[in-house]
């Protein structure tokens, strides 16, 4: 089985966010990236498949040469081979176009991407690369087994879950509950050691005509201060929720 | 030409989420002075949604179960009956789901967690959330056909009454090729995406022994219980309750947070959540910062006397 897992470079989720260039651009400065935690399932239950079941691991990206740390930081993880788009990443439709392109010329068997990155929480990806392949998608993915041309999938629906049967070629978005968080791996020093000597190669874009744009941003109002109730006095709780947040 | 809203039924009922996508519908219609279509599967009484300004509704009968693939399509043979040039979406997971299909089989640019009307119509810019909420970004739908996934509870219900059409439509069903198998989801439990009142706990519990707290007053106020991320990953609650930035979000009305500090993460998660309750032992925990009331006190004595008392509030409101 051939494999590819879709890895978006993103801020840690304890990033404080802020903007630049008259609020256009997402302000990097001191900022720390690390693979979307979302893909990042994604790619430990791949490295599942390659012990397990023998399949091979490639994991690519769409970014400037910035981003290539976390991709090295993919391979530190396990992956065979990576690489790299060499274009900015816009929207959505744009990423998965060029993701498509990788998917169908690799001839892979499963594509592994996350539910959404977290800094534009988009969403598309995955499914965008199932549409333009023709293969089979399960988004929100939080349980995957394969065995020959066949996929039982388990995706986590609003109040519960459904399980799935497909057929290979699939794609997924992947999320938490498709490993454990206890069974991500952080890379030991022989794996980052064998990262450096893995290939990573660049691949020129097809430089797509993206269909949404980000114009500006900005940031959410400052909160109200909050109101202190006292324990003792539970009632007052209940007379604010009701009569002034309008809530019960 | 026209706006097309997409309506998601529950055992038979329309979804809130759904009702909140058609008043954005109506009101989007509104702007561009057009007409507002909606489609919706397997329902018998549709006269709620001419309350919502829904001037025509395509009444679709299938046998099949929802999957992506096949409802995508059948929106998209919508769209083209319609002529319509937006569709509007909710945030629910089988949205979530078909969008990015509809997206690529219409050729149309797709915005999710749109928080507010169109800024302006020419060009079409909306108002997003991203980085999990903590921020938002004007972004701009450049294709004929737009898509628009709406935040949940972020327009709310707004009532306008039309007189509606109602037509039979029945679209060509392709085969999906995700075959479903089971589905296993608690019958009478308020799920996280469509509570009006989410109560969440944290590790300031203890132990998964003393959940019975946050079911309690779970029930009493028909909520839908939730958990920070060190519960789901200390296994003390299933992932499907975190809720967070890896987690899911929350946008509920009114949200609880017992014996939770308030780490980054958990805060963007569930800062759509109009009103914040905060209940703490930790005077200084940062999510005191982030809420709109809150109580420095120990859960275990705070929790039972607010169940009591809203048990009391109840019986005296209903």
């Amino acid at each position: 089985m051939k494999i590819l897992v879709c890895i978006s470079h993103v801020p840690d989720t304890t990033s404080k966010i802020n903007f630049t260039e008259d609020n256009t651009k997402f302000d990097s400065n001191a900022v720390q990236f690390v693979i979307n935690p979302n893909d990042e399932f994604g790619l430990t239950r791949a490295m599942w498949f390659k012990e397990r079941q023998n399949a091979s691991v490639d994991v690519v990206n769409v970014g400037g040469a910035e981003t290539e740390p976390t991709l090295r930081k993919a391979l530190a993880i396990g992956a065979d081979a990576a690489l790299r788009i060499n274009t900015t990443a816009t929207d959505g439709f744009a990423v998965a176009t060029e993701l498509s392109k990788i998917a169908k010329d690799g001839d892979y068997d499963l594509i592994i991407a996350g539910r959404e990155s977290i800094d534009y929480n988009g969403g598309v990806v995955p499914g965008m690369i199932a549409a333009s392949l023709g293969a089979s998608f399960v988004n929100n993915c939080i349980s995957l087994d394969v065995e020959g041309q066949n996929a039982t999938a388990v995706r986590e629906i609003d109040g519960g879950k459904e399980t799935l049967s497909t057929a290979l070629p699939l794609v997924i978005g992947g999320q938490k509950g498709l490993v454990e968080e206890s069974d991500l791996k952080i890379p030991n020093m022989r794996g980052i050691m064998m990262a450096r000597k893995k290939p990573l190669r660049v691949i020129e874009p097809e430089n797509i005509q993206e269909k949404t744009r980000t114009i500006s941003f900005e940031k959410p109002a400052p909160k109200g201060a909050i109101k202190m109730v006292d324990a003792e006095n539970i009632d007052e709780l209940i007379t604010l929720l009701h009569n002034e947040a309008k809530v019960l | 030409m026209s706006v097309l809203v997409y309506i998601e039924s529950e055992n038979g009922s329309f979804k809130k989420a759904a009702l909140e996508v058609a008043s954005y519908g109506r009101a989007l219609a509104n702007t561009l002075n057009s007409s507002l279509s909606a489609v919706v599967f397997n329902a018998d009484d549709v006269s709620t949604l001419s309350n919502y300004g829904v001037d025509k509704v395509l009444s679709v009968k299938i046998t099949e179960d929802y999957n992506a693939e096949t409802y995508a399509d059948i929106l998209k043979q919508a769209v083209e009956r319609e002529q319509s040039k937006v569709v509007v979406l909710s945030s629910s997971a089988d949205c979530k789901y078909l969008a990015p299909l509809l997206s690529f089989g219409l050729d149309a640019g797709y915005v999710p967690n749109v928080v507010d009307l169109p800024d302006s119509t020419a060009p079409f810019q909306v108002k997003r959330s991203v980085f999990t909420n903590k921020a938002f970004s004007k972004t701009e739908i450049s294709t004929e056909i737009k898509i628009i996934g709406l935040s949940n509870n972020a327009f709310g219900l707004v009532e306008q009454a039309v007189s509606s059409i109602v037509e039979v439509f029945s679209p060509e069903i392709i085969p999906s090729k995700v075959v479903v198998k089971g589905i296993d989801k608690a019958p009478d439990k308020v799920s996280i995406a469509d509570a009006d009142i989410v109560v969440s706990a944290g590790r300031g519990l203890k132990g998964p022994e003393n959940w019975n707290l946050v079911e309690d007053l779970a029930t009493v106020l028909g909520a839908a219980t939730a958990c920070s991320k060190p519960v789901s990953d200390l296994g003390w609650r299933p992932h499907s309750e975190h809720v967070g930035q890896t987690g899911k979000p929350v946008a509920s009305n009114l949200y609880i947070a017992i014996g939770i500090s308030g780490a980054i993460q958990h805060l963007a998660g569930v800062s759509s959540s109009k009103v914040k309750v905060v209940i703490n032992t930790d005077p200084e925990a940062p999510f005191f910062k982030a809420a709109d009331y809150g109580i420095v006190g120990d859960a275990f004595e705070v929790v039972p006397k607010l169940i009591e008392k809203l048990k009391a509030f109840k019986a005296q409101n209903t």
